[in-house]
């Protein structure tokens, strides 16, 4: 599995870039299974590390999405409305989820540290 | 073969049954006695099929039914264990069947005889003071004893805003918290399955209005330290739900009301033998400790000196929580498999519903993974993972199930289980059974390494094969015609 470096990630899956852009691992879609539907962050909302966000909905199970990082919700990705699965096709590309302006990681890791955990499970 | 929708079977000015004019009935135009915009201008859109045609369409369909009485149906969390008929016999006995809700009390003092007598049983098997029958469902039941904490609080004048939930539990748990307006913290599982009791000490405080919790818990584990969970959420303040789902293993053993429960719902329709599983009906009832009485739905069963009477008068209660008394069908069959088992009955009813999902466990362990290594009580859960990992998911190995006969255990749940395989045998069924069970489940195993394409594709000997789950939840079409629309 990959998880790329210049990411960080959170022990709950999601991982955030240093744009701020944000989304769920490979092992999150992996082990999620097939997403049919996904409740997006408003755009504006301040939210603070370790908020439930959003929603992920697969055919497995119904998951919150926790924010890795504080600040303002500064776009949502209008397009999972309609094609929820590319969570699973590309979740560090065409599946992010939200971006945060002023982002402040909240309790993050390396990608290294992140393997470990993921390896460790 | 694919078998067609009964829309499929219309052929226009087809019809079941054709009425001649009855010339003693004068004719009426609609637009006489009805305002036009009341009056459908497009067509009914209803299939136009024959008598025979419609009896032989759903009795085909009646024919792919799999259920209890075709045969094993170990869905974790569930309960599907095998119902006597004779419950069914007493449930359709005029006196209970071919009553009237609004019926005077004096005419159907049987009916509120049994009823009562149920009550009676659920407080004694629950180690609870006062039974309300009324909630329709296990869900229900929930959102009625959660209210009525709710209340209680209220009436002592605190206003305590949160509700603990385990990380295994029910997804009813958190979603009847959430619907009372409570906020909902998880409490984490220990390495032994149980509550993490140190974590449930740091997460109480004075905003805890109390704790919900099912024992054993959905991975089928006794919480061995319930007597130390209860003291910490009663020294907070807070009290004690338990949610009954799995009641079957414990029934007579050992009872809510001496672990420190407050507040219990039993599912009848699982544990007390009413066939569950289509959407209903199922029951509910709620039992509570004599502080909470006051709370319960009204009407409640009283007594007098006419006999048994509902009363209306219930100053405290949360109200009515559906319509008349809860459903009564469900509640004599309840009653008649009480009395039918009796207490040493209903003893052995658990012992063999925990001896029964302990022999599988056995037998299954050398082919699949065991997370916890306890005894467990009435069901287990296997985690899939090294399957996985070898090319078949637990939704594969499930799929495979219904080629060798038999309902599909419960996937993905709990939660706190990778790829989670979740058994429950209940006691109703024999040692043969469980032992072809294990048979197949052993040969599913080898068929991962030898043709796993078996599992991928499966299921193969039903008339649908596997289906698109995805494709479905993103685009359900749900009606003939968003079907002919879209489809």
């Amino acid at each position: 599995m990959q998880f790329p470096e210049n990411l960080k990630y959170t022990s709950d899956h999601e991982w955030i870039g240093p744009d701020g852009r944000i989304g769920v691992t490979e092992y999150a879609q992996d082990a999620l299974g097939d997403v049919v539907f996904v409740e997006l962050p408003e755009v504006g909302a301040e939210v603070q590390s370790g908020d439930a966000v959003g929603v992920i909905e697969s055919v497995k199970s119904v998951s919150d999405l926790y924010s890795p990082a504080s600040g303002r919700v500064a776009r949502v990705n209008d397009q999972l409305k309609e094609k929820p699965e590319l969570i699973n096709q590309d979740p560090y590309g065409e599946g992010w989820i939200f971006e945060l302006e002023d982002a402040v990681p909240g309790d993050v890791m390396s990608s290294a540290d992140y393997q470990k955990q993921v390896e460790g499970d | 073969m694919d078998v067609p929708v009964i829309f499929e079977r219309s052929r226009p000015g087809r019809r079941g049954v054709r009425f001649d004019a009855h010339h003693d009935v004068p004719d009426v135009r609609l637009e006489d006695v009805l305002p036009s915009h009341l009056i459908r201008s497009t067509p009914l859109g209803l299939p136009e099929v024959a008598e025979n045609d419609v009896v032989r369409h759903y009795t085909e369909l009646s024919t792919l039914n799999y259920g209890v009485d075709t045969g094993f149906y170990p869905l974790g969390s569930c309960t599907m264990k095998y119902n006597p008929k004779i419950n069914d016999w007493a449930a359709s006995l005029p006196g209970f069947a071919d009553v009237h809700p609004l019926q005077p009390d004096s005419t159907v003092q049987g009916l509120l005889k049994v009823l009562h007598a149920l009550e009676e049983g659920l407080k004694e098997i629950s180690g609870m003071d006062a039974v309300s029958l009324q909630p329709a469902a296990g869900a229900h039941g929930e959102l009625t004893g959660i209210l009525m904490i709710k209340a209680y609080l209220k009436d002592r004048g605190e206003n305590r805003t949160t509700i603990l939930v385990p990380d295994s539990a029910h997804g009813t748990n958190p979603a009847t918290a959430a619907m009372a307006g409570f906020q909902v913290k998880v409490v984490p599982s220990n390495d032994r399955g149980g509550v993490d009791v140190a974590a449930l000490r740091s997460l109480v405080d004075a905003n805890t209005a109390g704790l919900m919790l099912t024992n054993p818990n959905t991975l089928g584990l006794f919480e061995e330290d319930i007597v130390e969970i209860a003291d910490i959420v009663h020294q907070a303040g807070g009290l004690l739900y338990y949610d009954g789902a799995n009641a079957n293993a414990i029934m007579g053993r050992v009872r809510p009301g001496d672990m420190g429960f407050d507040v219990v719902h039993l599912n009848l329709h699982k544990t007390f033998s009413t066939p569950h599983g289509g959407g209903g009906p199922g029951s509910g009832p709620v039992g509570v400790k004599k502080a909470l009485e006051p709370y319960l739905p009204y009407p409640r069963l009283m007594s007098g000196d006419d006999g048994l009477h509902w009363d209306y008068n219930r100053g405290k209660s949360i109200g009515k929580v559906r319509s008349f008394f809860g459903n009564v069908g469900v509640l004599v069959r309840a009653y008649a498999y009480l009395r039918s088992h009796g207490a040493e009955g209903l003893k052995a009813v658990s012992e063999t519903a925990v001896l029964n999902a302990n022999y599988l466990r056995q037998q299954l362990s050398d082919a699949y993974h065991t997370p916890y290594q306890r005894t467990v009580k009435h069901e287990f859960v296997l985690s899939l993972t090294p399957q996985k990992n070898r090319g078949a998911r637990a939704l594969d190995v499930a799929k495979r199930i219904i080629d060798y006969g038999f309902y599909p255990p419960t996937v993905y749940f709990p939660l706190v289980v990778e790829e989670a395989l979740m058994v429950e045998p209940t006691e109703t069924e024999s040692k043969e059974t469980l032992d072809r069970f294990v048979e197949a489940m052993q040969a599913i195993n080898r068929e991962i390494d030898e043709s796993p394409e078996l599992l991928h594709e499966a299921p193969h000997q039903t008339v649908v094969r596997r289906f698109d789950e995805a494709t479905a939840a993103r685009h359900p079409i749900l009606t003939w015609t968003q079907l002919q629309q879209e489809g």
